[in-house]
């Protein structure tokens, strides 16, 4: 099976150290992972701010860079959402049938990491290690969009040491969506504030979630806050091995 | 009166709103109370889904051929001893319903709580022909009264609390009839008593009412009204004549189409497993209610929202509200931020959807005003992906401003289209990125993300360069 990881263009150019866990921990679990350089942007921040048009070449460089493989792993459900949701639009907005046949290959092979690990590789337990208290935020792009369901609680649930805490009111949206946090910045903040308030509730000493850019946003009250509450991705508490010798 | 016109862009009525402390409190409330009635009720239900997969699809077949279904309505209705009105927009359905008042010589109306009455803005159409609309429904009082706006479709006056309706009722009632009580407090059913008091005489006063209707069975020429409080039971048989302004998309072909949305609407609605009380009439019926009865069937914009092949599922609508209680944006900026009587993520795309874009800036900020989380296309009981819609109507108001001067956003999606297209001219941006970034933290537009939030300081190196540096092997 050739793998491939999107790493996203957001981890790329802010949270590498999400994109280097992916790589530690797919190598762990025996699975050889490529970065395939051709790859930049889903496309999702052009098309969600009504630039179909402009999503078109990174929709082209997504295909183009994942096409070969069997399967594309991201650590990020907007991004597998918009991969798997969005680009069959704009491909069709583009009027080039050849790229709407290649949409249709490659959008299948898109997984969000959960997905790949649960339901391709068949794993709930990673084998990582990570002694903290620890609450999760389902982002909405992963729960109602790709639907995850509760496999990333069936994975953080194996992780040794971990102590996993109910965040309030975990469905509902932190605020972020995207170019709104911008346009619409005071409701973000104020979304945003609320789910701050209540992952602080928690006593949690970690916030964990599947999308960096949801992290950036509630990290980014939290830390303002001075709170003490660090936020991870999913995929850096999977591939820790804290305490391992 | 107060009207909607001049509202400024949702960003700007949001940052009113959400500095409105008791507000934030009473939607907070009033919000995950129906939220939580509804996620209990709606559990209930073991083919839910099925139900509403099938709420849609009939829905979708009626608007396929909506035109026929509109003349068998029409036959029905006329059959049936209804007079059919037809009107393009606001003011041709005002007009048919002034001149129905006047006809008889009346100078009041009462009237059953009707979205499409408060759209094409009735009370206001009247009172410039000297016709006072009492409305009947408490909530709608409440508005009335306190010369305030409706901020929810189900419970317009969901930004009150029961102090300031108290408040109101105190100042307000006795200028348009019974005072309040002298001793009114603001217990609920005090409140109620109130209000059934000051509405008890205008009901049996009143010649001719006022209505909407919820369903419209094209195959009897049947309309029905599903309400709780029973204002509009005796607004619908009271008095001698009945007009009723209903949107062209309320039609359903059979009554056996209307038993799925009739099982769909209360649950979505009020979180009720049934509402209280059901109203259907059928034209008139001889010595029995109102003896003169008119239909005004109202386009005002839904053709034209029809025609729109990603948006017309809009129209599948039942007015339940359901995606206004989830939705996490309307629950912190109420309904006025949306300017409209349709607030919340149906109405940030019914506006637009009926309106068009590219002609006022409050209603292009509409499709712009979610965060996109889903939450009201998981709710829906016509599955609306209401979603998918914004983000379409994103793109129409983006080309429909395209060849004037660019915008930064422009400006700056015209780059990201060039970056993106490859990953050399990626990996390159993101170098200069890098140095650029502390500079760019102090520019105006970043000032949106900072005044707040903290922004990451950034990596010493990119992924990419990472990658390229040790393939993936040593970090």
């Amino acid at each position: 099976m050739r793998v491939a990881l999107q790493v996203t263009c957001i981890n790329d150019a802010l949270f590498p150290d999400t994109g280097k866990a992916v790589v530690t921990l797919l190598r762990r679990l025996g699975v050889e992972v490529d970065f395939p350089a051709a790859q930049t942007c889903c496309g999702q921040p052009m098309v969600n701010t009504g630039y179909v048009a402009e999503a078109v070449p990174a929709v082209r460089a997504f295909v183009d860079a994942f096409a070969s493989y069997d399967a594309v792993v991201t650590p990020s459900g907007s991004c597998a959402g918009s991969a798997r949701h969005q680009h069959r639009i704009v491909a069709e907005r583009s009027g080039d049938p050849g790229l709407v046949r290649a949409v249709a290959e490659t959008s299948p092979k898109v997984y969000e990491l959960t997905e790949f690990l649960v339901d391709r590789l068949g794993l709930t337990d990673v084998g990582a290690s990570f002694p903290h208290t620890v609450t999760y935020h389902p982002t909405c792009h992963s729960l109602r969009m790709l639907g995850v369901g509760d496999r990333p609680r069936l994975l953080l649930e194996q992780v040794r040491g971990l102590r996993l805490v109910d965040l309030p009111r975990a469905t509902e949206c932190c605020g972020f969506g995207g170019t709104f946090a911008m346009k619409n910045a005071d409701t973000s903040i104020a979304m945003g504030s609320d789910k701050a308030r209540h992952v602080r509730s928690t006593g949690a000493e970690v916030l964990v979630a599947g999308d960096n850019s949801c992290l950036m946003h509630v990290g980014g009250l939290l830390s303002r806050q001075r709170s003490g509450v660090r936020v991870m991705h999913l995929a850096e508490v999977l591939a820790a091995q804290e305490g391992v010798a | 009166m107060s009207t909607f016109v001049g509202m400024p862009a949702f960003p700007t009525a949001a940052r009113a709103a959400l500095a409105d402390t008791q507000l934030r409190h009473n939607l907070a409330h009033a919000t995950g109370t129906i939220r939580d009635k509804r996620a209990r009720v709606v559990a209930e239900v073991a083919d839910w889904e099925d139900l509403r997969t099938a709420g849609a699809a009939i829905k979708d077949r009626t608007l396929h051929d909506l035109a026929s279904y509109l003349v068998q309505l029409e036959e029905s209705l006329t059959r049936a001893g209804a007079t059919v009105h037809w009107a393009r927009d606001a003011a041709e359905a005002n007009a048919v319903v002034a001149k129905v008042a006047k006809a008889h010589g009346v100078d009041e109306v009462v009237k059953v709580k009707s979205m499409a009455t408060q759209e094409i803005g009735l009370n206001e159409a009247l009172a410039e022909e000297g016709i006072a609309a009492w409305e009947t429904d408490l909530a709608e009082l409440i508005v009335q009264l306190g010369d305030d706006l409706p901020s929810h479709i189900l419970v317009p006056a969901i930004h009150r609390n029961r102090a300031e309706i108290r408040q109101i009722f105190r100042d307000r009632m006795a200028a348009v009839g019974r005072p309040a009580p002298d001793d009114l407090t603001d217990e609920p059913a005090r409140l109620a008593e109130a209000a059934r008091l000051h509405l008890r005489e205008k009901f049996l006063r009143a010649k001719v009412a006022v209505s909407g209707a919820n369903f419209a069975v094209a195959e009897t020429g049947t309309l029905v009204v599903v309400e709780s409080e029973g204002n509009g039971r005796m607004c619908l048989t009271l008095p001698e004549v009945l007009v009723s302004v209903v949107g062209i998309e309320k039609v359903v072909p059979t009554w056996q189409d209307l038993d799925v949305f009739l099982r769909l609407l209360p649950r979505s609605s009020t979180g009720e497993r049934m509402n209280p009380y059901t109203s259907t009439w059928t034209g008139v019926t001889p010595s029995d209610g109102p003896q003169e009865v008119h239909v005004v069937l109202l386009d005002n914009g839904r053709t034209r929202a029809l025609a729109d092949e990603v948006g017309r599922q809009a129209l599948r609508c039942i007015r339940c509200s359901a995606c206004l209680n989830v939705c996490p944006v309307y629950e912190r900026v109420g309904g006025h931020a949306y300017g409209s009587v349709y607030p919340g993520p149906i109405g940030a795309i019914l506006n637009p959807l009926m309106k068009g874009v590219g002609v006022d800036a409050q209603t292009d900020s509409l499709p712009y005003a979610s965060s996109l989380c889903g939450a009201c296309y998981e709710v829906c009981p016509v599955k609306i992906d209401i979603p998918s819609v914004l983000v379409d109507l994103r793109a129409q108001v983006v080309d429909a401003h395209r060849g004037g001067v660019p915008s930064a956003t422009d400006v700056a999606m015209k780059g990201a289209a060039t970056v993106f297209a490859s990953g050399r001219r990626l990996g390159v941006a993101e170098r200069f990125a890098r140095l650029g970034t502390r500079a760019a933290a102090k520019l105006p537009l970043a000032a949106a993300w900072t005044g707040a939030r903290d922004l990451p300081t950034g990596p010493r190196e990119s992924f990419r360069a990472w990658w390229k540096r040790t393939r993936g092997g040593t970090t």
